[in-house]
């Protein structure tokens, strides 16, 4: 008997222990015995794309998959994401609040979801049309209406900061465009790159080459944003921990470092100045 | 080439905002923290942080007023619920409260409305001021299959907070400003054509509009502003039995999905 108030869901369902209708005895997502059978039986990233997708993905899409989760792991102390659950460890914070904080920097527009998510919109109004996809990343904006998200300031997909792609990022597009469709995104984009960056003269980031994957794994914008936000996870956490460890000693105080323009001086000393 | 332009920022970070003199001092935008600014109350001095002067005191109330009009103890709101299940299962008061802000920040209440419908003002007063009439450009928003942030409302058809609000807007001097009648002549085109109620969204984002913020200042100035209602409600499911904060039983997930198969099948 159900309360008053339900949840409903398309995807997951329990069926209750007889002693204890708050405890599941068993629990199925997307029609699959979870702890009967998904477990003992899938991969993590299997069981991935079953609850994003609904359907056993094929193994070449779990392996995709698996190798753009390799990818995003772990992308270094510069990125802002990864920086941001430093500054958390460091102070030895709440685990959660370290990875909160990668969470909402990761969120950004500027190698963010939000950069992510426009990106595989435009896939959506795009295709593998490069004159369309040369239009459209100088103006992506959906409409001309303010919003929470500002406007983006690079064409999405493409590093303003950037000379050529890193070694790092090559080779990251070549390995995955192994394990991709032959006619789709990852390989568009590996043919378009270079072509591209000289249009806009700055190279690609790691945004086109996540957003063309997701796109070949058959994801939507949300999907793949909610995955990019996870799967960048780990090196936020690892970082974390690795700079609670250290020591706020050894981590940057940026103080010496900020210049007040405009400093009007100690306030005694103004008051005195000024025969107040 | 386009690294260069990350040089000039890597060791300095010149600045108007203000800087902490640790040990010393505290510049805000040009004045002493605690001594030219110490007299305000936080509010107060959180505009001033976000617009970098001192709004004046009937604006400071104004807003003042928005904060407190919408601080409601109650966990059947959806971020309050969130600060309610993390004192439910005894997480910390900045987790459960700092997530319960950060979905404030959605599409059906909070953040987006709200900068949507100044932006909808600040549109509409343009149009207005090119010549066009104020109900062409309601019905052109609405062709264009837009919805009309601070009209209708999702859970109530009338709002609560509209006569409070009103009442500080006399109160502190705000009652007849441009974008707030534009506000009711916006209501009442759509009530007579589509029925529509008017949430407080349009009166706050109009009141808005008549103090002259930016939609950034507006988003910054009221992500804070549910957050007094967070803290009791983190508190009362904090003292009660863990866990027991409308439980869920298995049966309350109402399944439509695919019927059971095997994984080899």
């Amino acid at each position: 008997m159900p309360s008053d108030y339900v949840y409903h869901s398309d995807f997951w369902f329990e069926e209750p222990e007889e002693s204890n209708p708050f405890a599941a005895k068993a629990s199925y997502c997307h029609g699959y015995d979870v702890y009967g059978q998904v477990i003992a039986k899938a991969g993590w990233f299997e069981y991935l794309l079953l609850m994003f997708k609904g359907e056993r993905p094929r193994p070449d899409e779990a392996v995709l998959l698996e190798k753009l989760a390799l990818v995003l792991a772990n992308q270094g102390p510069k990125e802002a994401s990864i920086r941001a659950a430093m500054n958390g460890g460091v102070a030895a914070t709440n685990h959660s609040s370290a990875l909160m904080s990668a969470l909402a920097v990761g969120s950004g527009l500027y190698g963010g979801s939000q950069e992510l998510e426009i990106c595989i919109r435009l896939w959506e109004e795009c295709g593998q049309d490069v004159d369309r996809w040369k239009s459209r990343l100088q103006a992506p904006e959906e409409d001309e209406r303010a919003d929470i998200w500002p406007a983006i300031e690079h064409p999405p997909g493409f590093d303003p900061n950037g000379d050529q792609i890193p070694t790092t990022l090559l080779q990251s597009l070549e390995l995955l465009v192994q394990f991709a469709p032959k006619d789709g995104a990852l390989h568009w984009l590996q043919k378009q790159r270079g072509a591209l960056e000289e249009f806009f003269g700055c190279p690609i980031s790691i945004t086109s080459v996540a957003a063309a994957a997701f796109v070949d794994l058959g994801l939507d914008r949300d999907q793949g944003s909610m995955l990019y936000l996870m799967l960048r996870l780990p090196g936020a956490a690892v970082h974390a921990l690795e700079q609670r460890k250290m020591g706020w000693k050894k981590f940057p105080f940026y103080s010496s470092a900020i210049e007040l323009e405009d400093d009007p001086g100690p306030f005694k000393q103004r008051d005195e100045e000024g025969g107040r | 080439m386009n690294h260069e332009q990350l040089l000039e920022t890597e060791s300095h970070w010149l600045t108007r905002i203000g800087k902490a003199f640790l040990t010393e001092r505290v510049v805000m935008h040009g004045k002493d923290l605690h001594h030219e600014l110490d007299h305000l109350e936080w509010l107060h001095l959180y505009l001033y942080c976000i617009l970098g002067k001192d709004p004046g005191e009937n604006v400071a109330k104004m807003l003042n007023s928005y904060w407190v009009g919408t601080s409601y103890p109650d966990p059947s709101i959806w971020p309050n619920h969130v600060a309610a299940l993390a004192g439910s299962v005894r997480t910390t008061p900045s987790l459960g409260l700092m997530a319960g802000l950060s979905i404030s920040e959605a599409s059906i209440y909070g953040r987006r409305p709200e900068v949507r419908a100044l932006d909808f003002f600040y549109r509409a007063g343009k149009w207005c001021d090119e010549g066009g009439m104020l109900a062409d450009f309601v019905d052109h928003e609405k062709s264009l299959g837009r919805i009309l942030y601070g009209y209708g409302r999702p859970l109530a058809t009338t709002d609560e907070r509209i006569a409070f609000t009103l009442d500080k807007a006399k109160e502190y001097g705000f009652s007849e400003g441009r974008y707030l009648k534009m506000a009711f002549s916006v209501y009442e085109h759509l009530n007579t054509t589509y029925g529509y109620s008017m949430n407080v969204a349009a009166v706050h984002a109009a009141l808005a509009a008549d103090m002259g913020f930016s939609c950034e200042e507006y988003q910054l100035i009221l992500t804070p502003c549910f957050v007094a209602g967070m803290a009791p409600c983190f508190r009362d499911t904090k003292s009660r039995r863990e866990g027991s904060f409308f439980p869920i039983r298995c049966e309350s997930i109402v399944y439509h999905g695919r019927e059971k198969r095997d994984w080899e099948g």
